[in-house]
């Protein structure tokens, strides 16, 4: 007998016996309704009242907000929040197709290239698949348009999140997945991220960087 | 890597107690971690009512355990994702081995994974020619010490800055030693450009997982510091060590115990980096492994479902019960012998190597109920090392002397005439020997007392004599 | 709650029984002063607790089954002791088939069944008591008492009524003392750690006297204390609300 044999054996030697079919179908059913549970208060409310509580998280762990009503407006921004933290006028994105279109001319000397992040790479720039006001969270899907290493390797994470797309709770991220992916699909990689990289594991010490980036920056496009 | 040390608890308890670095360290230790939940739990009104709500997911999941299992490893091979079932560490250790052979490895890079100290699994490595290292700067730091992690979350509490200045400088030697490293980022900025090298470079990222998904067959992790996405991203092949009851129902149900999570742990909202992995590379996708591969180990824990231990499965391991724990914060994580340390630890713990080999882990706790009152999965803890003394009491286990002494001391409590006679006997005799101070320095049998502190001598007669006088 | 006396059968303790019957005399003067009959069954030795928590659930479910038996027909059970009352309120019904006449007869003694403190003010609705105690005093909370049956506002709500007490909080006044019934003697070492932690605490507040609700944490620190010399006065909380000046100290003899 194979050790999934055995295991799954095992388990079910243990527990309360009942109907096969009704254990199933108890299973089935959640699963197909995967209904949400008690979702707080907090980030519920208009997108003012979301955009405030996202952004009140967010730099309270040491990330930046800004806001603009134009996203023509962003290459300006991004040039400019590079000038500021004395970075190089260069940024990696993914293929996106919105950040593909913004006017990057209008970011001056900035240099924009495209592809998966690399070891040389200190800034980068990912379009928001979702951002959670309830605790400051961003949501990053993997693949082409916005690859993963975007999230992690650079030292400088600037985010382009559309103001439509910044949810009170992680549950409307997944619904909205869920309608672009069908029931029961998952990108690769699915990344929330709170806040730059950080770490205490010395005396309790919160320094910042560890491993990922230094710095995040997020654009909220309203 | 260490053995374990269950046996010697009570001499790991003394060197603990003597180590001045450790109870300097272990002083903050738990105050911090504490107020940090309490300011959590009192920022989010909802905290109690989705601990409730957690509790119910999770012993959900484990009446149906073996479905879920089956549903969670058929979606994960619809995603490309290989599954491997584990019984013991050794087939557990043998099934990463094979991976890492077929992918040429030479050196892997690990997130931090409690399953991997479980089965050991670096020692295995390293001696079939694999480098494992490290990502967790705390792992990182204990890895350099060959020490086990000293806490679940947080794997170097037990140290001070000034001792892992000194393991830096003792390992990185192609580092100018005249170098500044007085100040604690200078030493997390020097772990990160080592390790950055690492992740680079690695053949196989190895990671835990702190909840399985079944509706689409994803691993999730959490971290804060950026190194578990690293590790998992930049590879060809990545590796997840998971236990059974990892195991949650959806997307909605993960996210509510991930609400409690951070909060218990650290006292975030939500930890930086929470991470939902499914399969390995699209079509498409640009970067990440190639292979995606989970591990899924039992070692125990099917044969806890349906016994009256079956709550210490729902355990998410957050820290919180060691962090409020006075025992643990009196001892430090090392003492405890094994893995797992603290509460959950003295639960778990004889539960995967046997109460006869864990004996004093359950014993050395005084019921005082912290640890239940802040697990964020309501697991009566108390109530379960409980439990295991029940199991040392029906085997026998304990030293002789005490189960006579509370078997004679129960024989007479149930005689009350007798009891009365007992009672008065000995009021009087000690109060004799105290006599003018009101307290003894030593008393016969009672050198556990004695040592640290004086017995409040008896007033002479018991209250049962006294009311029987006043009254006539 | 009965229109005339209740009639109120005492649990003594184990401890107080044998080392401290000031503390029941103290408890009978209060319930006495609030108006109920007081009687002692003969029939009561020890909760239990030793044997439940050492693993011997055969001779704590024996223990439980006299302690039952020699309550029934009060109106009331009062403990001075939250660990006492903690085991008979919350582990009694457990040794039982739920269902089964031990089993109803072990809910109905824990619905009868209070700490001192917790009866005077939940039952009683006492608001003060008109003792006289001076006092600089800390408490500290034994655990059982706070977290099996809730106890913290109500013995300092009582203590603030006394003519003379002060009270200051120590920090972690929450935390484990260290005693742990047979803990103490079996990890002593741990246990002292955990002492010296409490005792720093208690004398970070500045106060003379240390007042607990459970004479086993009492024991304990005022043993501590004692050793290490100093002349902090450590009483139980039921001989502060009676204004009983006149028995020493715990650990300290009639001058």
């Amino acid at each position: 007998m194979s050790a999934r044999e055995m295991i799954l054996g095992r388990v079910r030697a243990k527990l309360p016996k009942g109907p096969e079919g009704s254990r199933r179908e108890a299973v089935e059913r959640r699963l197909a309704e995967h209904a949400p549970h008690l979702i707080p208060a907090r980030g519920q409310g208009d997108i003012e009242h979301r955009i405030r509580v996202f952004t009140e998280m967010m730099l309270a762990v040491g990330g930046t907000v800004e806001a603009v009503d134009d996203i023509n407006e962003v290459p300006h921004h991004v040039a400019q929040y590079l000038r500021g933290g004395n970075l190089p006028a260069v940024v990696r994105r993914g293929a996106d197709a919105l950040l593909a279109r913004l006017p990057w001319h209008r970011g001056g000397a900035l240099e924009v290239t495209e592809g998966p992040a690399v070891d040389a790479d200190r800034a980068s720039i990912s379009h928001a698949f979702a951002g959670i006001a309830e605790s400051g969270t961003i949501v990053q899907i993997s693949g082409a348009d916005n690859p993963t290493t975007l999230n992690f390797l650079p030292e400088a994470h600037i985010v382009v999140l559309e103001a439509a797309d910044l949810f009170a709770s992680y549950e409307e991220a997944w619904t909205k997945l869920r309608a672009r992916l069908g029931e029961g699909n998952m990108p690769r990689t699915v990344n929330m991220i709170s806040g730059p990289s950080r770490t205490a594991d010395i005396e309790q010490t919160i320094v910042r960087p560890a491993h990922g980036p230094k710095n995040m920056h997020v654009i909220i496009v309203r | 890597m260490t053995e374990m040390s269950t046996i010697t608890f009570k001499d790991n308890v003394t060197k603990a107690l003597a180590d001045d670095k450790l109870q300097f360290a272990m002083t903050e230790t738990g105050p911090r971690f504490i107020a940090k939940r309490t300011k959590a739990r009192e920022a989010l009104p909802e905290f109690d009512a989705l601990r409730d709500q957690a509790r119910d997911i999770k012993d959900h999941v484990l009446d149906h355990l073996d479905i879920y299992l089956e549903t969670y490893e058929a979606k994960v091979k619809e995603t490309g994702g290989h599954v491997h079932w584990a019984e013991t560490p050794d087939d557990a250790r043998a099934a990463v081995l094979e991976i890492c052979r077929k992918a040429n490895a030479k050196m892997v890079t690990k997130g931090k994974s409690m399953i991997s100290e479980e089965i050991d699994l670096n020692q295995h490595l390293a001696a079939n020619g694999i480098v494992p290292v490290e990502t967790d700067l705390g792992e990182y730091i204990i890895q350099l010490r060959n020490e086990r992690p000293s806490h679940i979350i947080a794997p170097a509490v037990h140290l001070t800055r000034d001792q892992v200045e000194a393991d830096f400088r003792r390992v990185h030697t192609h580092l100018d030693p005249k170098r500044d490293l007085t100040e604690i980022p200078a030493l997390v900025e020097e772990a990160r450009a080592i390790l950055r090298q690492k992740y680079l470079t690695a053949d196989v990222g190895i990671t835990g997982a702190n909840f399985l998904i079944a509706e689409t067959g994803t691993s999730i992790i959490v971290t804060n510091e950026g190194n578990g996405d690293l590790t998992q991203t930049l590879p060809k092949v990545h590796i997840v060590l998971a236990s059974i009851e990892k195991l949650v129902p959806t997307l909605e149900d993960a996210t509510t115990i991930l609400r409690v999570l951070a909060r218990s742990a650290t006292g975030q909202d939500f930890s930086n980096y929470t991470t939902f992995s499914t399969g390995g590379r699209r079509p498409g996708d640009p970067d990440g492994p190639v292979e995606y591969h989970v591990i899924l180990l039992d070692n125990g824990r099917a044969n806890v479902l349906g016994t009256e231990f079956q709550d210490m499965l729902r355990c998410i391991r957050c820290g919180a019960c060691l962090n409020h724990c006075p025992v643990y914060n009196a001892v430090g994580g090392h003492a405890y012998g094994w893995v797992y340390p603290g509460p959950i630890g003295s639960v778990v713990t004889p539960a995967l190597v046997g109460i006869e080999n864990a004996r004093h882990l359950p014993n050395a706790s005084t019921f005082c109920g912290r640890c239940e009152e802040v697990c964020p999965m309501r697991i009566p803890i108390p109530k379960m090392l409980r439990h295991w003394r029940e199991k040392e009491f029906e085997r026998h286990l304990q030293p002789t002397s005490m189960r006579w002494g509370l078997g004679l001391w129960a024989w007479i409590a149930k005689r009350p005439a007798l009891y009365r006679k007992a009672t008065a006997l000995a009021s009087r005799v000690l109060a004799n020997q105290a006599v003018g101070k009101g307290r003894l320095k030593k008393v016969p049998l009672a050198s556990g007392w004695t040592e640290f502190r004086d017995l409040p001598a008896p007033q002479g007669k018991t209250f049962h004599q006294m009311w029987k006088e006043r009254r006539s | 709650m009965p229109e005339s006396s209740p009639r109120v059968g005492l649990f003594v303790t184990c401890l107080v029984d044998m080392f401290r019957p000031s503390v029941g005399f103290a408890t009978v003067k209060l319930l006495e002063d609030a108006g109920c009959t007081v009687e002692v069954p003969e029939a009561q030795t020890c909760c239990g607790q030793p044997a439940y928590n050492s693993g011997d659930r055969a001779n704590a479910r024996a223990l439980a089954l006299q302690v039952i038996e020699a309550f029934k027909g009060y109106d009331y059970v009062v403990a001075p002791s939250g660990s006492c009352g903690g085991m008979m309120v919350k582990h009694y019904p457990e040794f039982f088939e739920p269902g089964s006449t031990e089993h109803d007869e072990a809910l109905d003694l824990a619905r009868r069944t209070h700490e001192i403190t917790s009866f005077l003010t939940r039952v009683l609705k006492v608001e003060k008591v008109g003792a006289q105690f001076p006092a600089r005093a800390t408490y500290h909370d034994s655990c059982s008492g706070l977290r099996e049956l809730g106890i913290r506002n109500e013995p300092r709500k009582l203590l603030a009524s006394v003519d003379g007490v002060s009270l200051r909080e120590m920090t972690d006044a929450e935390v484990c003392c260290g005693f742990g019934g047979t803990f103490c003697v079996k990890y002593p070492g741990i246990s002292d750690k955990m002492l010296e932690k409490k005792i720093r605490h208690i004398e970070a507040t500045g106060a003379d006297t240390l007042i607990a609700g459970d004479l086993g944490c009492l024991m304990n620190m005022a043993g501590k204390l004692k050793r290490m010399g100093s002349p902090i006065k450590v009483r139980h909380v039921a001989e502060v609300l009676a204004g009983d000046h006149e028995t020493p100290p715990i650990a300290e003899a009639k001058l």
